[in-house]
């Protein structure tokens, strides 16, 4: 507790950032931003991490939020820094990461003038928030933070942006800790509604092919420990979405993987084939269900979603559960370990599913151009590190082979830009998540053109001592984007090529990380023990195969099991 | 179909602009907009009428509950509902004109608020049929401004 005392708005801002339990921040300063930076001079417990660019602070802070489950938080000055932070802030609010970011403004009296480095962030950012403040009078900062951590980590999170103009940061106040909340209009609902939990538990119970579709819903609850139980109980096979991988160990005999474009041929056909789906957490994306009006046809569907907007958007579910994923999955434990249930209710449909598991797994030949398979390296990352490293990635092919071949075994260790797709997420993500985890493996898969957009952060990484492994799966091109020309434009690969690339071993070297090269399959073991034993950041260049392709694939607005290359292990069309 | 709904919101700045952002984003047309302080000054009372198939404004209105200013949005049924329009009229009219328009306007129960040589103003308060009626019947006289508040709307019975 800071003891009541007169300060300034700046240190109000620190001494309330402190008391909600932030410790750490990312930010870049500025003119408007110093009054403020002045005050983070003599910050005993907030500690700043100096990003390169604003765009890091804001992936920084999300993925240090993604990773750990507290409120992450980025600051910039006004106008530019704003504005760069809004790719990051529209990355939080599609993936529902609990996210505060702190722009400067101009002073009030400036607003609206077209002021030196002004730009109306609150205004821009209007449609990527869950909420925004634009802060009118000294006294109201420690309220206004201590609502924007609690509507930003409760109910859906999402990112809440804070603009202060500076004269507020010179303003004096008594300051006080915040602890009450004055929001009448934010009531999340958590428990969902108990005669909707006993249609839902009847429903399992009575269910001869069920399917549990889980989501990053499940995550953001801390649910996993009800899920694994709940999938137990009723011996309910297992898919998850992109965010909601780790919700559910994929070592577990229940587990299918990821179902939609590039999931598996197990998980897609059972969502296509069950006869009940389960959607706890998830939203139905278009990635997930492809086209909609033949997706889980022949399924009666519980939708659980802690945001009541979510339900009946895409789906209109015959059991609408407005809560979060665990009470719901604990409501629905306590019904079903009630209810009588034969287990050989569901054995037909769980060998149906072994059986498919075992004819069509994941598997891709070995490039005939004699470079590296990018799905082995990641088997590789996968092998070397346990099964238990946090993988961060950025968007495209690299990440589609880490959904596919690195094995998830828990929540928060997967961290993607999911549903903006953000490029350049995956690096400043990666060392916002081992800031977070400082004792845990942290690698940063990313392509060669990902990690161009934002790898100037590699210095924040060598600046800090933060010892990210960043593996570039260097195809050479600007994969996925590339795929989809191959398939589905003629094979005319407009823009795709890059084709003046860096020396990423050197770049990595330059900027005081460890840089290593990998051209040959013997290499990569070696090179990923070297990376993940020297205790500083770290760039390996695998040269992968260019024109290798992500399968399968179900082509945007297909049926889901209208897969490219959904074989089986004899060649056999599922 | 036409949708009337009565939103109570928090009395803090930006909040029309959230609310106005979010119909914009969904493609709707706001038909009419009227927003007043309610029964609490801390409250503002907004009214919005918007046309829309009944799957799109279900979800405009979840959308608008997730508004943390939002408090409470009831999409009120026109047979359970009483609703009124304000309308400011000026018709041009000298001779017979004049006198029609004066007929027109004691029909209507409207207000004589302004006169000069070449026009009148009328002032009438309605619905959005009767306004739409009296302009009917004004427009051959030759109508030569008119502004409107939008529809402010009250569900019955309760309170």
């Amino acid at each position: 507790m800071t003891p009541d005392k007169r300060m300034k708005g700046s240190q109000a801002l620190v001494a309330a950032l402190e008391h909600e339990g932030c410790e750490v921040m990312f930010g870049f300063p500025g003119g408007v931003a110093i009054p403020f930076y002045d005050a983070l001079y003599d910050a005993k417990k907030l500690r700043h991490v100096l990003v390169r660019h604003e765009q890091g602070a804001a992936h920084a802070a999300d993925g240090y939020a993604r990773a750990t489950g507290k409120v992450g938080v980025c600051t910039s000055t006004s106008g530019p820094g704003a504005t760069n932070l809004v790719t990051g802030i529209a990355t939080a609010y599609l993936d529902s990461s609990p996210l505060v970011a702190i722009t400067w403004q101009v002073r009030s009296d400036l607003i609206g003038t077209d002021a030196f480095q002004e730009a109306d962030i609150t205004g821009i950012t209007l449609p990527i928030v869950k909420h925004s403040y634009l802060v009118k009078s000294t006294a109201e900062l420690p309220q206004v933070v201590h609502e924007a951590f609690h509507i930003a980590s409760t109910g859906r999170p999402g990112p809440v942006v804070i603009d202060v103009p500076v004269d507020i940061a010179l303003g004096e106040l008594v300051y006080h800790d915040a602890d009450t909340l004055d929001l009448p209009g934010y009531r999340p609902t958590f428990k969902g509604h108990i005669k909707q939990i006993r249609a839902a538990a009847k429903a399992i119970n009575e269910a001869q092919r069920p399917v549990l579709y889980l989501g990053g819903g499940v995550i953001a609850s801390e649910a996993a420990p009800e899920i694994l139980r709940l999938a137990e109980l009723r011996r309910l096979p297992v898919v998850t979405t992109l965010m909601g991988l780790g919700a559910f160990p994929e070592t577990h005999e229940l587990s299918m993987g990821m179902l939609g474009m590039h999931g598996t041929v197990t998980a897609n056909y059972a969502v296509h084939e069950c006869d009940l789906l389960i959607n706890i957490g998830a939203r139905f994306d278009d990635r997930v269900t492809g086209k909609l009006k033949a997706f889980a046809p022949h399924a009666r569907i519980i939708h659980a979603d802690v945001d009541p907007a979510e339900i009946g958007k895409n789906v209109s579910p015959l059991i609408p559960i407005v809560g979060d994923a665990k009470h719901v999955a604990a409501g629905l434990i306590k019904e079903l370990e009630g209810m009588e249930w034969p287990a050989e209710r569901t054995a037909e449909w769980l060998a149906r599913i072994a059986v498919r598991k075992d004819e069509f797994p994941l598997h891709y030949e070995d490039p005939k151009d004699g470079k590296l398979a990018p799905q082995l390296v990641i088997q590789e990352i996968d092998r070397i590190t346990d099964h238990d490293a946090i993988v961060c990635t950025d968007v495209g092919q690299h990440q589609m082979w880490a959904t596919q071949y690195y094995t998830y075994r828990y929540p928060r260790q997967f961290i993607s830009s999911g549903g903006l797709g953000t490029m350049g997420f995956g690096l400043p993500a990666s060392i916002g998540a081992k800031i977070g985890h400082p004792d845990r493996t942290v690698v940063d898969i990313s392509g060669d053109g990902g990690f161009q957009m934002t790898m100037q952060e590699l210095a924040t990484a060598v600046s800090y001592d933060v010892p990210v492994v960043v593996c570039i799966l260097n195809n050479g091109y600007l994969g996925m984007v590339r795929q989809w020309q191959d398939l589905f434009w003629n094979k005319r690969y407009s823009f795709t090529c890059i084709e003046a690339q860096p020396d990423f071993k050197m770049l990595a070297e330059a900027f005081g990380a460890v840089g290593l090269l990998v051209t040959e399959k013997g290499e990569i073991e070696p090179a990923l023990r070297e990376a993940l034993g020297c205790g500083r950041p770290a760039v390996i260049d695998f040269r992968t195969s260019p024109e290798e392709n992500v399968f399968p694939m179900v082509p945007a607005g297909s049926e889901i099991t209208e897969m490219i290359g959904g074989h089986g292990r004899q060649g056999r069309k599922s | 179909m036409k949708h009337t709904l009565s939103i109570l919101v928090e009395n803090k700045p930006g909040v029309l602009t959230r609310i106005a952002g979010l119909f914009a984003r969904r493609g709707f047309n706001i038909e009419s907009l009227a927003v007043g302080l309610s029964e609490d000054p801390k409250l503002s009372r907004v009214t919005i009428v918007i046309d829309g198939d009944e799957h799109p404004v279900d979800q405009v209105t979840k959308q608008l509950h997730k508004l943390i200013n939002v408090l409470k949005i009831r999409d009120l049924e026109p047979g359970n509902a009483v609703s009124a329009e304000l309308l400011l009229v000026r018709v041009a009219g000298e001779g017979d004109k004049r006198t029609e328009a004066l007929q027109i306007a004691e029909i209507f129960k409207a207000k004589i608020v302004d006169v000069d040589r070449r026009a009148i103003t009328l002032r009438v308060v309605g619905t959005n049929d009767k306004l739409q009626a009296l302009l009917e019947l004004l427009q051959p006289l030759g109508v030569l401004e008119v502004v409107r508040t939008g529809t402010i709307a009250m569900g019955r019975g309760r309170g």
